[in-house]
């Protein structure tokens, strides 16, 4: 019988048991993909949002301040890039302003701080914006994080203190059996005295597993551009233009590895497992973007991508107990701004809604930092030299593009939290991530992974189940 | 800091022909970093034949084409480093590169050739659209798995881009087992040299569809299919004219990009090959550092590689030596009408007897002049009866037709009049 | 009359060849055999890779030493396909002998693979 079982590794999930870990408590993250962060947090805009957009007093606009404030810490603790560049919200023509203003009165009342910036000051700051840019709203306290190593590292965080993953396991159903839940995937039954369900795009379906809802969670997809790192500060702040009904609009904006990104599109569509792009959607992507900065250099494009906000029917985030079971509780429809607000709801919901129905003793070896990992990159030389003379791993770089050493590779693969794919191991390492795209790393990263796990490289997967890299060997008469 | 007479970065054919050509014109102080293990650079993998024709006069395999030029470099006993990324050069001409023996090493070089080579385009570059499934990837990374590792990538395989290593790893997944069911190429010409269609496709009855491309990869963990649609003379797809093809690989070969990004960081201007620009000394902005092969320009033929690279590795010589290299380049060099790109971007009016220009032209064209403009004033004209972007053309002239006059040379394409 | 693309080497040259086996377009006399060669008896050089022991790669990389007939090339991947060699091997050691009982041409290995 376990404690509690988390549904679903996404941000939000990685931060319920994170927060959960400073107990000792019998805890076990159940991921249907072969990853921690494997959808939606890792397909969106890497921003850490400053809590300015939010309508005051919704649960975004309370989770989003708070979590904006817990990020510097949360980022050493977790050793996650967190750049705090700020964000501006961009007028382009004289009857925005008026908007301007509007943003800048729910900004104060959500506790955010803003300034207005006249269009000269904005110039001054970014020069590659457009010279029409009429005036912008400053909020110092926004900025970029690294989407994929602050959900990895939180889970690797909560495993280091005592709680257990499972991945490639879907819940198929959830009863209720003498007061407590049997959770059953497609590989294995569970029992648990409560259940959080942090299931991201399908947190709706398993709602639905133990009673009917008033509520739904619908996929609506944001297509992006990725160019190279071709040179620093293209643009300093993450750049918005002002919101609409449909979101925050196309962002301009560096990532926290000197990358740029462009994007997000907003189409609603059916299916919640539809990751794909298209040349229309991604055309508009550009014609928007260019209108805020026009000289975008579209050559320097490396990737394209497009991940499903999980956007609720309620428009705010559903953080409370079921309607029959206060047991069972439901993090649902955590769209934007839920990568920033995570590490706030994971805290509300251990300490808020956890504590009420189970009771939790402090875990005596909690620790909220991970180990560091090794960042030969930003060593001197007399540093790096040092590391390579004591483990020469960290002289030779598999990913040329990034400069990713074997020894990092090691390092992330010596983890608590598995390294299961191809797709992981580049967002722990950012080895693939370059110009090439894995074009003469992957091959090596294969081999080093089948040989870490002791198999063959015909089961190495690039993601999910089905997503293997090689798929024969030739010559097998002469083996 | 160590320092060096010349460093060379890249072991690759590029590499190995500048280091043997700067030893042979009296450079002993000579440093080859090859990030790879083993030299002779992507050559390694590419174990089809057809290299060496100009060089050696006999037809050898990439593994043996690089076999010859390893053997000079060790006959010489040129010093050269495995496993060894540079990741960092600067103007001063010191680069940082690190390897896990040495450790992070830092080298002032009197003079540096850049021959890091090329790679290839991903499908991210060009937004293939659809899912992004396992199954998608570059020609040379199923190569080599293949070649090196013997590992088919995929058993139903599609190829889009009909440049010359899709054309040959078409071949080379045949013979080894896999069903190749066609190439799709955007333009409506191939892109690939002609003896690659005719012996990777047509012997093996593999259809090649021109003026097409992929509109849509589909497939959530591996590829299940790809839809492809033929486009208009401006490269749209044309509604209606889908096909379908249930595969599990796409294989792209979608051009190659300089793998310039150490020389772009120093702000060298970049050329329209994407290379940096250099004169006819394949000197680059910055005095005493040299390109050359395929990062430079893309080169078709390893032949013209090794070819390009003996003339920077003897100019680095020079350079290294203290002779004086051709005066000053007062002549701009740039491509005109229909011409892709022409290195080098700049030659001098006087020194050498002949001025050598490298170019691409943008489309198949028949009964055409390629014209050499001065200032606006027509030098030469050259009639091709037949030329096509798949090729790279070298043409000659002598710089007395310059009649000591600086200034702007256009390189373009005419048509010739019909009678 | 038949129309050819040489594939003698890779400029590629456009060959017409008459009934009566003469050759034009060539540029090079290698064309002229090549497209008598190939409307009479076409053959190709076959270039694939075998297993390799001892060696820090799993293949080794070979050719036939000679063209060999069109129609026996996947006879030939078929004899290929069982090799299994030891390293050291160097550039041209024959791997096997008159390949598809083609006398004369030999598989030989194309890369020099040291022992490990």
């Amino acid at each position: 019988m376990k404690d509690v079982i988390i549904i679903g590794a996404g941000a939000v999930g990685a931060f319920i048991a994170r927060s959960l870990s400073r107990y000792t408590v019998d805890a076990l993250i159940i991921e249907k993909e072969f990853d921690v962060g494997d959808v939606t947090s890792m397909a969106n805009s890497a921003i850490a949002h400053s809590g300015y957009d939010p309508v005051p007093g919704t649960k975004k606009a309370i989770f989003n301040v708070k979590g904006n404030r817990m990020m510097k810490q949360v980022s050493e603790e977790l050793d996650v890039s967190f750049i705090e560049c700020g964000t501006l919200t961009v007028a382009l023509y004289d009857e925005q302003l008026p908007m301007l203003e509007e943003l800048k009165k729910r900004a104060e009342l959500n506790g955010v701080p803003c300034e207005i910036l006249t269009g000269e000051q904005v110039i001054a700051v970014e020069p590659n914006i457009s010279k029409n840019v009429k005036a912008a709203l400053l909020c110092p306290t926004g900025g970029i994080i690294n989407p994929f190593t602050l959900t990895a590292h939180a889970v690797e965080n909560a495993l280091d203190n005592g709680l257990h993953i499972v991945f490639g396991e879907e819940v198929i159903s959830i009863e209720r059996v003498d007061g407590y839940f049997k959770v059953t995937t497609n590989k294995n039954v569970y029992e648990s005295k409560v259940v959080v369900n942090a299931a991201g795009l399908h947190s709706d379906d398993i709602a639905r597993m133990i009673e009917p809802i008033d509520w739904s969670v619908s996929p609506r997809k944001g297509e992006y551009y990725v160019l190279n790192h071709f040179k620093p500060g293209f643009v300093n702040h993450v750049l918005f233009p002002l919101p609409s009904e449909k979101g925050k609009g196309i962002l301009v904006s560096a990532t926290t590895s000197g990358n740029y990104i462009v994007g997000p599109s907003s189409e609603w569509v059916e299916d919640k497992d539809d990751f794909s792009t298209d040349a229309l959607t991604l055309a508009e992507v550009k014609r928007q973007a260019t209108d805020m900065v026009p000289n975008i250099p579209f050559g320097e494009q490396i990737r394209v991508y497009a991940g499903c906000r999980a956007t609720p029917s309620t428009h705010d985030f559903i953080i409370e107990p079921s309607k029959k079971y206060k047991e069972f509780l439901n993090v649902a429809g955590i769209e934007s701004p839920g990568l920033v607000s995570s590490p706030a709801i994971g805290e509300y919901v251990v300490e808020e809604l956890i504590k009420a129905v189970l009771p939790l003793e402090p875990n005596p070896n909690y620790n909220p930092f991970i180990k560091k990992y090794i960042k030969p990159q930003t060593m001197s030389i007399e540093e790096r030299n040092a590391l390579i003379k004591e483990n020469p791993d960290y002289g030779q770089i598999i990913c040329g593009c990034e400069k990713v050493s074997l020894g990092e590779i090691k390092d992330a693969l010596s983890r608590s939290l598995p390294v299961n794919s191809v797709k992981a191991l580049k967002q722990r390492t950012r080895a693939g991530f370059g110009l090439c795209q894995g074009g003469f790393c992957q091959v090596k990263v294969v081999n080093i992974l089948a040989k870490s796990k002791g198999v063959s490289p015909l089961e190495i997967k690039y993601g999910r189940e089905g997503s293997e890299i090689v798929i024969e060997e030739v010559k097998k008469e002469a083996m | 800091m160590r320092e060096v007479e010349l460093a060379i970065i890249g072991g690759g054919s590029a590499g190995l022909a500048a280091a043997v050509a700067a030893y042979d014109n009296g450079i002993r102080d000579i440093v080859i970093l090859e990030r790879g293990a083993f030299l002779g650079g992507i050559l390694n993998q590419c174990i089809h034949n057809g290299f060496g024709l100009t060089e050696f006069k006999e037809e050898l395999t990439g593994p043996e084409f690089a076999a010859r030029f390893i053997k000079q470099v060790e006959d010489r006993n040129i010093e050269y480093y495995l496993n060894s990324v540079v990741s960092n050069l600067t103007e001063d001409k010191v680069l940082t590169y690190q390897n896990s023996t040495e450790g992070v090493v830092q080298l002032k070089a009197k003079a540096i050739v850049m021959a890091a080579g090329c790679l290839e385009r991903s499908a991210g570059a060009i937004a293939l659209p659809g899912d992004r499934p396992a199954g998608v990837m570059s020609a040379g990374q199923a190569q080599l798995f293949l070649n090196q590792f013997g590992y088919l990538v995929g058993k139903r395989v599609f190829i889009l881009g009909s440049g010359d290593i899709g054309l040959i790893m078409a071949r080379r997944m045949t013979l080894e087992g896999a069903k190749v069911l066609g190439v799709a190429e955007l333009c409506a010409w191939s892109n690939g040299l002609n003896r690659n269609m005719v012996q990777c496709l047509d012997d093996y009855g593999i259809p090649l569809y021109l003026s097409h491309t992929v509109t849509k990869v589909v497939g959530k963990s591996r590829l299940e299919k790809v839809i492809i649609s033929e486009v208009d003379e401006c490269k749209r797809p044309i509604p209606g004219t889908e096909k379908e093809f249930d595969c599990d690989t796409l294989i792209l070969s979608i051009g190659l990009i300089p793998n310039n990004g150490l020389l772009n960081n120093l702000g060298i201007a970049q050329g329209r090959s994407r290379g940096s620009e250099v004169d006819e000394n394949f000197e680059t902005s910055i005095p005493g550092i040299f390109s050359a092969g395929n990062v430079l320009h893309v080169h078709d033929l390893v032949d013209n590689v090794v070819e390009e690279a003996r003339v920077a590795g003897i100019n680095a010589a020079k350079y290294i030596k203290g002779e004086k290299l051709d005066s000053e380049k007062d002549i701009k060099v740039t491509a005109g009408n229909m011409i892709g790109y022409v290195v080098p971007a700049k030659i001098s009016s006087i020194g050498e007897d002949k001025a050598t220009f490298k170019f691409r032209v943008r489309e198949p064209s028949k009964n055409v002049y390629i014209v050499y403009t001065l200032n606006g004033k027509e030098i030469k004209k050259v009639f091709k009866p037949v030329i096509i972007p798949s090729e790279m053309e070298i043409q000659s002239l002598p710089k007395s037709l310059f009649n000591g006059e600086s200034g702007e040379l256009v390189v373009s394409l005419i048509k010739k009049e019909e009678k | 009359m038949k129309e050819l693309i040489c594939i003698v080497c890779p400029r590629g040259c456009r060959l017409t060849v008459d009934d009566d086996l003469n050759v034009t377009g060539n540029f090079c006399p290698r064309g002229a055999v090549y497209g008598k060669q190939e409307v009479t008896n076409p053959t190709r050089v076959i270039t694939s890779i075998v297993r390799i022991e001892g060696s820090d790669l799993a293949m080794c990389p070979v050719k036939t030493s000679a063209p060999i007939k069109k129609g026996n090339i996947f006879k030939a991947m078929e004899e290929i396909n069982k090799v299994k060699i030891n390293a050291p091997i160097h550039i041209g050691d024959v791997i096997i002998k008159d390949i598809c009982g083609e006398e004369g041409v030999d598989l030989v290995a194309t890369r020099n693979m040291e022992a490990i």
